[in-house]
């Protein structure tokens, strides 16, 4: 166990997060639990971003009184590949919340091992 | 700088503006504008491949006023281009072959919309296979992944709804390790475009600090592509997916979809991870077990199989375990024979596709076997390119099957303490096959009573053409994969 | 010369048995048990009906989640390999995370000349104030360009899925509007009527003033979409229908995603070949300034906006 574990607790809390959501995703039942699952993930790897970029004492990096010097700001790179990532994961979001809308219409349920069953009933 | 360099940026950008530019056209608009679009990126990545075989060395082309690493870049060889025109010219085929289904079975308002598909499918292959940068290769692996759901879910009944929900999951769990798997790594590095990840993750092996977030990152990346790419247990979508859907969605899926996220871990590990940090690791007897695995249990599964098309998709489950088995025996060859059997079963597996559909049509629509007895009689052409492609992926000499499998067993002989398993592998794969498409072929050419009605196919010429073109393919991979091989290897060693 | 057997000693050779197992009629009882010749299979409705009743009670029984002992079995291996997996994931990323750099440390590796550059020349180099909108429509612009393409197919994709015909749409109006909330209710009307012209100006201001303070094209385009949102809610799609409907929606999208790509591709363009890119950066602070910047972040908030309000109506209505 390396040295910094109590240090990065924001860290260790995204990579729960993402564990959590991962395992939501994979094992969950329901469709709208599994979404879930996948925002919490994605969520989480912002998370470990954010607190990627962060600097002790820093500040946000908007030049302010013409300060060009590196110390005064975070890094600003996370910044902007978190804000890639959120795009993304809307659109992603939005996909499988219209894919799960289409096979409720036709089935009735939420449930995706029932609707593979029962698709294996009908032999299509 | 030449005119040619513009080329592979204007060649992504072109297929992002016929993109947009069809949802404001209506169907038929759109259709002319997708092919004009495709043949013209075929061309220039012709004349890109000339030019890079010339000179021999690779070109970086500036995405941006400010140089790396502060700045955008792709970064082009001969093998690149190679790739690109391949792709075009695989969507081109695959496209003409379904024409006549994209007519019949999707809904007209929506035809437009499966266009649009097409054309960022062929954008985002292209930017994966350009890249120079680790974030724009994950913005442009989420496109594929989407523009993959929407050509699966076009045609709409239950099954393909069910597939495409499935293929998500399974799609969005490779992504999600994959961001991670970049984030670690930029973390410890500080860089995202590659050359410069190249020389920090060098130092950081030699400095021997991070060595634990190090492995654990590759081997994160590595597994996410894998995931996406149907990888052995994980292929379970795929049997549905390309079963259902229209056929020129199932020839695209399976010849280009899967091998977008493989040439991007092809890019990975020779320009990022190294090779030597690679094949150091343990990742790569992981990625050989389940590449044989794979190859087994595809065939055992397709051969249990009582529909045509699911069949073929079992086969490109084993098909995608010969590419990683490939991989994981750790020698150059290796790569070489993976990068071919790409080529080999791009144009092979769209080739089945493509005439299976001949075949089910002239049997009045079925897709089970027992329906299909003769129906190579019914449907001449259609039966000719359905024996090439078996024969093709069975291994017989003169197609293309025969060199992949040549280049397997030659790297396999020559790496240390896996050619056993991968002989034996290979040679038991190779009687799976040769059982269920010995099977197929003979079913389709023997004789019977039975009358059907004649459909679409029967008189088509574009189609005839499709499969004739298809049928070219095949017969120059196999016959001249000399230069094609040479080709290979050389565009693996500017790779980096 | 050749002989034709007769069919007992035929049906003994192996000849027979391949050909038979080739063309799938492999039967064990043939040549090896006494058979009476059997009649012709007839089709009654009775036969028919017994038929499907059996061929139903087989796929129940097989399929059958409560009592199948191998389908049970399958499912708790498959559960507990799972939460192994999860679970070993979670403690390799957790040990992972104790050997990385510590957060907020000023030397770490990620803090190298590539975010020092961006922050010292990014004024000067893009004209944006803020730094981030700068880098990520100048310096990496390729990734805000695949990005937006990202919005744009998910859009399509849900317009596969969820879009349905016009006539289907006036045919459900009533219901699609008001099944499950009031009509008109007076509250969220005049609540609307406030507040909808403060979001869409706010808006406006974030996509604006992109480049000089925290904001950008895709904040400010998620507010003005939910402003548009927030007015449909309130007054219907029949009201909204007279300044919003598919063809505003369709000449907004592509306008902004057409003119987005050709300030890219003339951006991509004279970089790669050396020739200086001629939108003026101005003078940092004023509101026409940043060269690129402004104008991306224009197109991309409407862009947004008319994706937001899409994925709405069609989720709603099934059509724009």
């Amino acid at each position: 166990m390396g040295g910094n574990l109590v240090q990065n607790y924001g860290e260790v809390v995204a990579m729960v997060l993402f564990g959590i959501g991962f395992t939501n995703l994979l094992l969950q039942k329901n469709m709208i639990k599994k979404i879930i699952g996948l925002n919490i993930m994605d969520t989480a790897v912002y998370l470990f971003l954010a607190e990627k970029g962060y600097i002790t004492g820093h500040i946000a990096p908007i030049i302010k009184n013409g300060d060009f010097s590196p110390d005064t700001y975070i890094n600003p790179v996370p910044s902007g590949l978190v804000l890639t990532g959120i795009v993304v994961s809307v659109s992603v979001t939005a996909l499988m919340l219209s894919l799960t809308i289409r096979l409720y219409r036709r089935y009735h349920t939420l449930d995706l091992d029932e609707i593979s069953t029962r698709l294996k009933k009908e032999g299509r | 700088m030449e005119m040619i360099l513009n080329f592979p940026c204007l060649c992504i950008l072109l297929t992002m503006f016929s993109a947009i530019i069809s949802s404001a056209l209506n169907r038929r608009w759109a259709r002319y504008l997708n092919t004009f679009v495709v043949t013209l990126v075929g061309i220039l990545s012709a004349a890109v491949l000339m030019f890079t075989l010339t000179s021999g060395k690779s070109y970086v082309y500036q995405m941006g006023h400010f140089p790396a690493p502060f700045g955008n870049e792709i970064r082009f060889g001969s093998l690149e281009a190679g790739m690109a025109l391949f792709f075009s010219v695989i969507m081109l085929l695959s496209l003409n072959g379904g024409r006549e289904k994209i007519r019949m079975e999707i809904d007209p308002g929506k035809e437009k919309l499966y266009y649009i598909m097409i054309n960022l499918l062929l954008s985002s292959l292209l930017a994966l296979v350009y890249t120079n940068d680790i974030f724009t290769a994950y913005v442009f692996v989420e496109i594929n992944t989407i523009s993959a759901c929407g050509m699966i879910v076009i045609t709409e009944h239950g099954r393909t709804i069910e597939a495409a929900t499935r293929y998500m999951i399974m799609s969005l769990l490779g992504s999600g390790l994959f961001l991670i798997g970049i984030c670690i790594l930029y973390d410890m590095t500080g860089h995202l475009l590659m050359e410069y990840l190249y020389t920090s993750i060098s130092n950081i092996m030699a400095a021997g600090t991070y060595r634990i977030p190090m492995m654990v990152a590759i081997a994160l990346i590595v597994v996410g592509l894998a995931i996406k790419s149907a990888l052995f247990p994980f292929h379970a979508w795929l049997p549905d997916a390309y079963g259902y859907s229209t056929v020129s969605s199932a020839a695209m899926l399976s010849s280009l979809v899967s091998k977008g996220y493989i040439f991007l871990l092809i890019k990975l590990i020779y320009r990022v991870i190294g090779f030597e940090v690679f094949f150091g690791s343990r990742i790569i007897n992981v990625l050989f077990v389940f590449g044989l695995a794979g190859m087994i249990m595809g065939s055992v599964s397709a051969i249990r199989e009582n529909d045509i098309r699911r069949m073929i998709s079992y086969s490109s489950v084993a098909q995608i375990g010969y590419i990683y088995m490939g991989f994981g025996l750790g020698t150059g060859a290796g790569m070489v024979a993976s990068v071919f059997h790409i080529l080999s079963h791009g144009a092979t597996k769209s080739l089945l596709f493509v005439a299976a559909v001949g075949l089910t049509d002239a049997s009045g629509g079925h897709k089970e076997f027992d329906e299909l007895t003769g129906a190579a009689y019914r449907n001449r052409l259609a039966g000719a390119a359905f024996l090439v492609g078996a024969l093709s992926m069975v291994g017989i000499p003169l197609f293309s099957g025969f060199i992949s499998k040549l280049l397997f067993a030659q790297a396999a002989v020559q790496s240390q303490g896996k050619a056993l398993a991968a002989l034996v592998v290979l040679a038991v794969s190779t009687v799976l096959n040769a059982i269920y498409f010995m099977k197929t072929v003979i079913r389709i050419y023997t004789p019977t009573d039975k009358k059907y009605e004649v459909t679409a196919f029967g008189y088509k010429v574009s189609y005839a053409i499709t499969l004739g073109c298809f049928i070219l393919l095949n017969l120059l991979l196999g016959l001249f994969s000399q230069p094609i091989t040479n080709w290979i290897t050389q565009g693996l060693t500017i790779l980096q | 010369m050749s002989r034709i057997r007769d069919q007992k000693k035929y049906e003994k050779t192996f000849a027979f048995h391949f050909f038979r197992w080739l063309s799938g009629e492999k039967d064990m009882y043939v040549g090896n048990m006494e058979m009476k010749p059997q009649r012709e299979p007839e089709e009654t409705e009775e036969s028919i009906e017994e038929r499907m009743k059996d061929h139903q009670q087989v796929l129940a029984e097989v399929y059958d989640q409560t009592k199948n002992k191998e389908l049970l079995l399958f499912e708790k291996a498959y559960k507990f390999l799972s939460i192994l997996f999860c679970l070993a994931l979670v403690a390799i990323l957790i040990v992972t995370v104790s050997y990385l750099p510590r957060v907020g440390n000023a030397a770490n590796p990620d803090n190298n000349i590539v975010s020092e550059t961006y922050i010292k020349e990014g004024l000067r180099d893009t004209g944006a104030v803020n730094i981030v909108t700068g880098m990520i429509l100048s310096y990496r612009a390729f990734d805000t360009f695949g990005e937006t393409n990202v919005l744009f197919i998910a859009t399509c994709c849900v317009m596969i899925l969820l879009m349905v015909d016009e006539d289907k749409i006036k045919e459900n109006a009533d219901s699609n509007d008001r099944d499950f909330e009031p009509k008109n209710d007076v509250i969220l009307q005049k609540a609307a009527s406030i507040l909808v012209p403060i979001v869409f100006l706010f808006g406006i201001y974030v996509i604006l003033n992109g480049h000089l303070s925290p904001g950008g094209g895709f904040s400010g385009g998620a507010m003005i979409g939910a402003g548009l949102i927030l007015y449909v809610a309130a007054f219907g799609f029949n009201k909204t229908e007279k300044f919003f409907n598919e063809k505003v929606y369709t000449v907004v999208k592509v306008t902004a995603l057409v003119c987005y790509g050709c300030i890219v591709a003339y951006y991509f363009l004279t970089g790669a070949n050396g020739l200086p890119c001629l939108v003026p950066l101005g003078e940092p602070g004023k509101i026409l300034s940043g060269g690129i910047t402004l104008p991306i972040n224009i197109f991309v908030g409407s862009e947004v906006a008319c994706t937001m309000y899409a994925f709405y109506a069609l989720f709603r209505r099934g059509g724009l």
